[in-house]
């Protein structure tokens, strides 16, 4: 193990990590919002919307992340929707997210069982309402593990980022191993700086789990 | 007519092809509590489903307090306000303690100021004697107290009358009692009320009218009286001699 070479390219390594972390976080941020309007469509059962909403999960769950961003990347542009990497790659991972947190509140959702709502109703509040005050908080504490399951799936699938020639640490990677032939360093240094990514989102996801549980929810 | 709180006319409910109610028709006065007997499936719970609009129907016309009330429509939730509903399976909301479950739709929905529906809300939670109990959380209460809190939360929106859906069958018999009591002294206070039970005793202490519902159809619509002692029908008959069979084998083990 060369420690010199490491250290030398660490910074590299630091500002690729930056550049991944923040197309993953954009992209989780839009994937969230996306997930939880086709979730609540879902549950609603919204006539038509609710006919597009199965339509995009299939496809954004039942095809790879590579060959979506392939997508964006390639086929856009020749309809006329301008992207470059950073773009692309925060659409990729918003497309693909979206669909995974759709599954993770509507599995929520239906978690919580039907005389809340219908109890909610009788008292005379809205749907709309019924939704905010009682079935969200139960239905968002029952999805709060597949979530973080989730927002750890698609940070790690940032990694193929680097097909759409975005600078992220499995590019620098790539790139260092083909300029320098350190292969061992280099792979070093991803595995090391996925972990120091990803090590703290597991561990606060797990802190998250404990305390929703705690909170003496689904009794 | 003038003094009918709640009527139904001609109900006709159907899941699918199969017809749950049939030509159902009811009507209730103000002050007058209705208690509704048959058997397992012949349509009680989804009668009062109905009632408030929880169920669409496919046929007939309900209105309360000379408004209709209509599935889907838009003032459906100023309605539901009026009707208070209790229900068999606890449906407090788990994730709110006992004074924020019954706060929730005064405040929310009434809106009305959180300090006055509170203070309401502890003078009810103390006549049903868990004034103690409004900072807990509904797991840290035993089933009865759950239905307890149920029937205050109802109460805290000040409806005009109350649907009682089975609330003790899930309950173990002394919960049962203490249930009950609260809905015997809401009966005393001239509370309109229809109740779906399968307490005999209760239903005979509680009841102005008992209706007798089989395979979606009214089939005995009297008093307390008529009904227990001189059942009009064969199939009353049967159905209530079933509890009184139960009621003799228990005394025997006694």
């Amino acid at each position: 193990m060369n420690w010199d070479f490491i250290w030398k390219y660490l910074p590299m390594y630091g500002e690729a990590a930056l550049l991944t972390v923040k197309i993953g976080l954009a992209g989780i941020g839009i994937a969230i919002p996306v997930g939880f309007f086709c979730a609540v469509i879902q549950y609603f059962k919204v006539a038509l919307l609710r006919r597009i909403v199965s339509v995009y999960i299939e496809i954004s769950r039942n095809t790879p992340l590579l060959i979506q961003l392939f997508f964006i990347y390639y086929a856009l542009p020749k309809i006329g929707i301008p992207t470059n990497p950073s773009v692309c790659g925060v659409a990729g991972l918003a497309f693909l997210g979206g669909s995974y947190m759709a599954e993770a509140f509507r599995s929520g959702l239906e978690a919580v069982e039907t005389v809340q709502m219908e109890s909610a109703l009788s008292l005379g509040l809205k749907r709309g309402q019924a939704l905010l005050y009682v079935i969200l908080p139960q239905a968002v504490s029952v999805s709060v593990p597949a979530f973080v399951a989730n927002i750890i799936f698609l940070l790690k699938e940032t990694s193929v980022f680097s097909a759409v020639s975005l600078m992220d640490l499995m590019f620098t990677a790539k790139d260092l191993i083909g300029q320098y032939y350190k292969t061992t360093e280099s792979l070093f240094m991803l595995v090391v700086f996925y972990m120091i990514i990803l090590l703290p989102v597991s561990i606060l996801g797990s802190v998250l789990e404990r305390r929703v549980r705690r909170a003496g929810f689904g009794s | 007519m003038a003094d009918e709180l709640l009527t139904a006319e001609h109900l006709v409910k159907r899941f699918d092809d199969n017809t749950v109610l049939d030509d159902v028709s009811l009507s209730v006065k103000k002050g007058e509590v209705i208690v509704v007997v048959g058997p397992s499936g012949c349509g009680k719970s989804t009668l009062l489903r109905c009632l408030n609009a929880l169920e669409p129907i496919q046929g007939g016309k309900i209105t309360l307090d000379g408004e209709a009330v209509v599935y889907g429509s838009k003032n459906l939730a100023a309605i539901r306000q009026k009707i208070g509903m209790v229900f068999q399976s606890y449906d407090l909301f788990p994730h709110l303690s006992v004074l924020d479950n019954i706060l929730l739709a005064p405040v929310k929905a009434q809106k009305r100021k959180k300090d006055e529906a509170a203070a309401e809300a502890m003078k009810l939670l103390e006549r049903v004697g868990l004034a103690d109990k409004a900072k807990s959380f509904p797991r840290q209460l035993s089933g009865g107290q759950k239905q307890r809190v149920a029937i205050v939360r109802a109460l805290c929106m000040h409806p005009v009358m109350m649907l009682f859906d089975e609330v003790t069958a899930a309950l173990d018999p002394e919960m049962v009692r203490e249930v009950l009591d609260v809905m015997l002294n809401l009966a005393k206070q001239g509370m309109t009320m229809i109740i779906v039970t399968h307490e005999m005793q209760f239903a005979k202490a509680i009841a102005d009218r008992v209706v007798f519902l089989e395979n979606g159809e009214i089939i005995e619509d009297t008093d307390p009286n008529t009904f227990f002692e001189h059942p009009q029908t064969e199939r009353a008959k049967q159905f209530l001699n079933i509890f009184s069979f139960e009621r003799s084998k228990k005394d025997e083990k006694n």
